[in-house]
């Protein structure tokens, strides 16, 4: 080959490291054998009606470029779905809608942040904040949320990462990979230190609706937040559609103007047959987003318990479908847990390093499992303490 | 102890183990088994079921709907010819309709010449039974929530490890 691609490709891809999840999977993939707890999606299919709308919209030939911003009528019904489940009011202009949540918050972050900005990511999170701030020469500023703040943050950290440079900071609550949420009283902490600056928060919600004993609140529903505040929402986890790709983002609409500048040149339109699959999810389908919300209640409940009393100190999470054990009693740290653990016992969770240097001392177990699989995996993981015991 | 809360359980598995129900709801597996044996006792659960395709086996098996309709007697309404009818061992279940006729009969039998048997031998001689109308069933879709030779879907195709 004469193409030297390690001259040509650019600093910033050059610069981009590779996710802890990718190398994870690489391990695992070898491992044909090995039972997962690994998932970031969940294990029940898309509801039929959902599917039936979609199969439906193909029938009768819907299967053209929708508008950039999304079909009108999907907008409409994210913008009754938001003030119906969380008193927000959105028109269909301050509304786009994106190939998955991930396309909304890469064209946040993109749309707000010039080179030397800073975007304060409290750590651990999703593994997408990072990346795009650095490739957009923004410069990520992390934040550790600690376990005995129940892996909240806190307005006092966030307090002092502010600078005159900050740009955005990044709400991920419900959590990936904690579980962790934020409650009325943090948001209004936390909107107390923002108010007043020129902060803009990207709230991202896309767990909003798996939320256990409790009803999840955005920051954008406090005094003086909406305005500064861009809300990032998705059909992946709440109605089981992450193979559609299909989310949105609902803000102040200079920012969504801008946000729809990006996503024109680079996507043109989200998937059409997904556009109409959403609507039927959004409109008819709230019993079928409780019975799977009951379920993941009683399988966190399961895993909570079972992980305690292995030993591993496990913070009961209110959101998302992931809990966050404590692994440091077994003498070893993320990476080397999760490792020896896939090669000795065949089960593959995610080191919390993944997810952040805050994710030290942890590692991720989503429970998007039937109650067999994970009782054969815990099994499996009580077996390893015990031979790993006093190591 | 949420007996609710253990019943839809139950519900959804009735299989569960007792140790796998005590670690969900947090309590401990006496308390479950004593809510379970609570719940038997007081008929809140009626029977453990196993849905079967016996199409699938080379079994003999017919499954018939008769539509009865029935005159109420005074005093007792619909309960004592009700009665009659559910204590054949033949009848799966019966319900009291609206509708054209009043009773529906299911009935779980080997052949047709059975269900014919059962049908003008000891349903329609019944007093208070005007008429029946039998149906047989040609070929099961669902059963009890469960579809049956339909198009499986696929199992779990998720990747192994995903953000």
């Amino acid at each position: 080959m004469t193409m030297n691609y390690e001259k040509l490709l650019s600093e910033s891809a050059r610069r981009m490291r590779p996710s802890g999840i990718r190398k994870f999977f690489d391990l695992a993939a070898e491992m044909p054998e090995c039972i997962s707890l690994g998932v970031g999606e969940p294990d029940f299919q898309t509801p039929w009606d959902i599917r039936d709308a979609a199969i439906h919209s193909l029938e009768i030939g819907r299967t053209k470029y929708t508008a950039n911003s999304g079909l009108r009528e999907l907008r409409e019904a994210i913008s009754e779905y938001m003030h119906r489940k969380y008193h927000l009011s959105y028109e269909a202009g301050d509304i786009v809608v994106t190939v998955g949540g991930s396309e909304a918050i890469d064209l946040a972050i993109r749309a707000l942040v010039a080179p030397g900005d800073e975007v304060i990511i409290p750590e651990p999170c999703y593994v997408s904040y990072e990346p795009i701030t650095t490739l957009t020469h923004g410069v990520p500023v992390h934040v550790a949320c600690l376990e005995e703040n129940d892996f909240r943050i806190t307005a006092e950290q966030i307090k002092a990462a502010i600078t005159p440079r900050t740009k955005i900071l990044v709400l991920g609550f419900p959590n990936n990979p904690t579980g962790a949420v934020l409650r009325h009283e943090d948001l209004e902490a936390i909107a107390e230190v923002i108010r007043g600056t020129d902060i803009t928060i990207l709230s991202d919600e896309i767990y909003a609706e798996l939320a256990y004993g409790y009803r999840h609140e955005s920051i954008a529903g406090i005094e003086g937040m909406k305005e500064r505040t861009v809300v990032v929402g998705g059909f992946s986890k709440s109605f089981s559609m992450t193979g559609w790709r299909l989310g949105y983002a609902c803000g102040p609409q200079p920012l969504i103007a801008a946000m729809l500048k990006i996503h024109q040149s680079c996507i043109m339109a989200a998937p059409t047959t997904s556009q109409y699959a959403a609507i039927t999810a959004l409109r008819d389908c709230d019993d079928d987003v409780e019975e799977m919300r009951r379920q993941y209640d009683l399988r966190r409940q399961y895993c909570v318990r079972k992980l305690n009393e292995m030993g591993l100190k496990t913070f009961e999470p209110r959101g998302a479908f992931y809990v966050f054990p404590n692994i440091t009693s077994s003498g070893m740290n993320s990476e080397e847990f999760c490792q020896k653990l896939l090669q000795e016992k065949h089960v593959a969770i995610v080191p919390g390093t993944a997810f952040g240097d805050a994710g030290e001392g942890f590692a991720r177990i989503s429970y998007a499992y039937s109650i067999d699989h994970l009782r054969e995996a815990f099994r499996r993981i009580a077996e390893f303490l015990e031979e790993h015991k006093g190591e | 102890m949420d007996a609710m809360k253990l019943l839809t359980l139950l519900a959804d598995d009735p299989r569960a183990s007792v140790t796998d129900l005590a670690d969900i709801l947090g309590e401990s597996e006496e308390e479950v088994e004593k809510a379970k044996n609570d719940l038997e006792k007081n008929k809140i659960i009626c029977g453990y079921h196993t849905v079967i395709n016996w199409d699938k086996t080379n079994v003999e098996h017919v499954d018939a709907y008769i539509g009865v309709a029935a005159k109420p007697e005074r005093g007792t309404g619909y309960d004592k010819i009700a009665e009659r009818i559910a204590r054949f061992p033949e009848v799966a279940s019966l319900y009291l309709m609206s509708g054209t006729s009043e009773f529906l009969v299911s009935l779980n039998a080997r052949t047709m010449r059975e269900v014919a048997d059962f049908v003008g031998a000891k349903l329609a001689p019944i007093e208070g039974v005007a008429s029946t109308v039998t149906m047989f069933v040609l070929k099961k879709y669902k059963v009890n929530g469960v579809t049956m030779d339909l198009k499986e879907e696929i199992a779990d195709d998720r990747m192994i490890i995903s953000a």
